[in-house]
């Protein structure tokens, strides 16, 4: 084959919904595959630590069934890459599902659904460090112990190509795969056609995150990636954005430490020495990069554990005095939460978010003496059942209304409660596992499924 | 005359880089933009450090990206995302200070 063209919906499927239009601008253009990754580990640990999707299935169903439909009708395979949201086998179950639903409801004809089973049991990962396996840890971390597989909840590698170019090969129609490196759903048919790595890398690389590698900003907004041998072109569907060498030189930078090389599983791309060119108003052509093997192959592996149970409560403070003195209204209340349950730590957790100070930025704040003329306080806490979170958050919140301040006016409350009422957040969970894990050969923790559906 | 970084810079933003890092991309329109503020020094891991008040280790990676006209720097996080306490789950507004370092000509 001497080109391949492939189109790109959504950075993330089903968190918010697609952008029709510039999707079916893209399917007049026939491309060869239609492609999308759903998951991230962006939204944070909880999805994946209760098992749980973080979008409204109505949305995911929305983009599956959008796609389904396009990639059917042209009769070019449709994959999807870390079903719902985290990947796990309950993802999987659930895209699954929706598939066969969809198949029944347009009566779509026969073909076959492949789906990719990826999630690994805390045993086999037991068993490996018993065994004496290093599970190295990314950044800082240091390696994966027993004792942090035990506070985990659930555990997904992100798998490499191989899982799919093999589900491709018993000839799948459809691709459900569990969590996935996003830039290897796209590269996994390009190099199964035959196109060198690093082209099919760079492709994926490119087109995992759709509009967001084109201007003016736009998210939902499909592209298109086309590939030769050594070259990859890049084009906005929408009619009011284009893919520039500014816009994909910067998305090389998006999202990641460094800008000049991607891991993978079985090796990185090498981006030091890409060239662009700007080959019509809406198309970039990229060259340059080059792929480098690893030589042990390795997967990243994401785990989430649960922290706690969480309740939440919102305050707010108008009085200047007592906002110029607010860290002694916060010492307060949280001495007078200690008093009763002794030192913050892994029995319970308490946190003031102060809204108007430094909310969002915390110590990092570097605006430190501003006087707002209003603030807003959130109460979290965390403890082992949601009973306690809540007597906690409530102590907390009620003695920033009983606040000592020597010189107060205002002597009948030093806050205002937005209610008298503590909300129930989500459970508490923490990303226990950023590790990388040796396989022994790179389809050894994934599970391959073909069904033929449809009438 | 001074000027300052959002006076110079097309874009100014901060994701989260996986769940222990946040990255921070300064992006110019043009060489000349891009280079001004490169050779001024105004930007460096130490400045860095103070503009956040973080110990300069927490600073993981400081680069000049010639090819995208841009400057990049990651700094770990304290916690990983998204754990109890967290403020910014995506990381997407911690770049602001950026806007007002002061670039002399």
């Amino acid at each position: 084959m001497e080109k391949m063209a492939f189109i790109s919906p959504t950075g993330h499927l089903g968190f918010t919904p697609i952008e029709k239009d510039s999707f079916y601008e893209g399917i007049k253009k026939r491309p060869d595959y239609v492609i999308a990754d759903s998951g991230s580990c962006d939204i944070g640990p909880h999805p994946l630590g209760s098992n749980d999707h973080a979008s409204p299935e109505e949305w995911q169903r929305h983009d599956l069934e959008v796609m389904l439909l396009e990639s059917r009708k042209l009769e070019v395979p449709m994959i999807i890459g870390s079903a719902s949201d985290t990947g796990a086998d309950r993802g999987v179950d659930q895209y699954v599902a929706i598939i066969k639903e969809l198949a029944e409801k347009h009566k779509i004809p026969r073909f076959k659904l492949g789906y990719i089973y990826s999630e690994v049991s805390k045993d086999i990962l037991r068993k490996k460090i018993e065994q004496g396996v290093e599970i190295e840890g990314l950044g800082d971390r240091p390696n994966l112990t027993v004792e942090l597989i035990d506070r985990t909840s659930h555990i997904v590698p992100l798998m490499g190509v191989e899982p799919i170019i093999k589900t491709l090969d018993f000839g799948a129609d459809v691709i459900i795969a569990g969590r996935s490196s996003d830039s290897c759903i796209f590269a996994a048919p390009a190099i199964r056609a035959g196109f060198p790595k690093a082209t099919s890398y760079y492709m994926g690389k490119v087109l995992e995150c759709a509009s967001f590698a084109a201007e003016p900003f736009m998210g939902k907004e499909s592209i298109m990636g086309t590939i030769t041998q050594d070259e990859v072109y890049v084009t906005a569907m929408h009619p009011d954005q284009s893919c520039t060498v500014a816009s994909i030189a910067s998305h090389a930078m998006y999202e990641r430490r460094d800008p000049f090389y991607e891991h993978v599983a079985g090796g990185y791309l090498d981006m030091t020495n890409c060239s662009y060119e700007q080959v019509d108003e809406k198309t970039v052509k990229i060259t340059g990069f080059v792929f480098y093997e690893d030589p042990i192959y390795k997967v990243k592996l994401e785990g989430a554990g649960k922290v706690g149970e969480r309740a939440l409560s919102i305050a707010g403070i108008r009085d200047p005095y007592t906002i110029k003195h607010i860290d002694k209204v916060i010492e307060w209340a949280r001495r007078k939460v200690i008093e009763r349950w002794g030192e913050i730590g892994e029995a319970y957790r308490l946190y003031y978010h102060i809204y108007g100070k430094d909310g969002v930025m915390g110590p990092m704040e570097p605006e430190k003496d501003v006087v707002p003329h209003e603030i807003c306080i959130v109460v979290e806490a965390v403890a082992d059942t949601f009973a306690n979170a809540e007597v906690i958050c409530t102590l907390g919140t009620r003695n920033l209304f009983y606040a000592r301040l020597p010189e107060v006016r205002g002597t009948a409350g030093t806050a205002a409660l937005m209610m008298d009422e503590v909300l129930r957040g989500k459970d508490g969970y923490k990303w226990t596992i950023n590790h990388l894990l040796e396989l022994e050969n790179p389809m050894e923790l994934f599970n391959i499924k073909m069904e033929e559906i449809g009438i | 005359m001074v000027k300052k970084m959002i006076d110079l810079a097309k874009t100014i933003r901060s994701k989260n880089a996986g769940v222990d890092h946040i990255t921070f991309d300064i992006l110019f329109r043009d060489r000349e933009n891009y280079e001004l503020v490169k050779s001024s020094k105004a930007l460096t891991k130490e400045k860095i450090a103070k503009l956040y008040s973080i110990p300069i280790e927490q600073i993981s990676d400081f680069v000049e990206y010639d090819p995208g006209f841009a400057i990049k720097f990651t700094l770990k996080r304290n916690r990983p995302s998204g754990s109890p306490g967290e403020m910014d789950l995506l990381g997407s507004q911690q770049y602001p200070p950026l806007f007002d370092i002061e670039i002399p000509d």
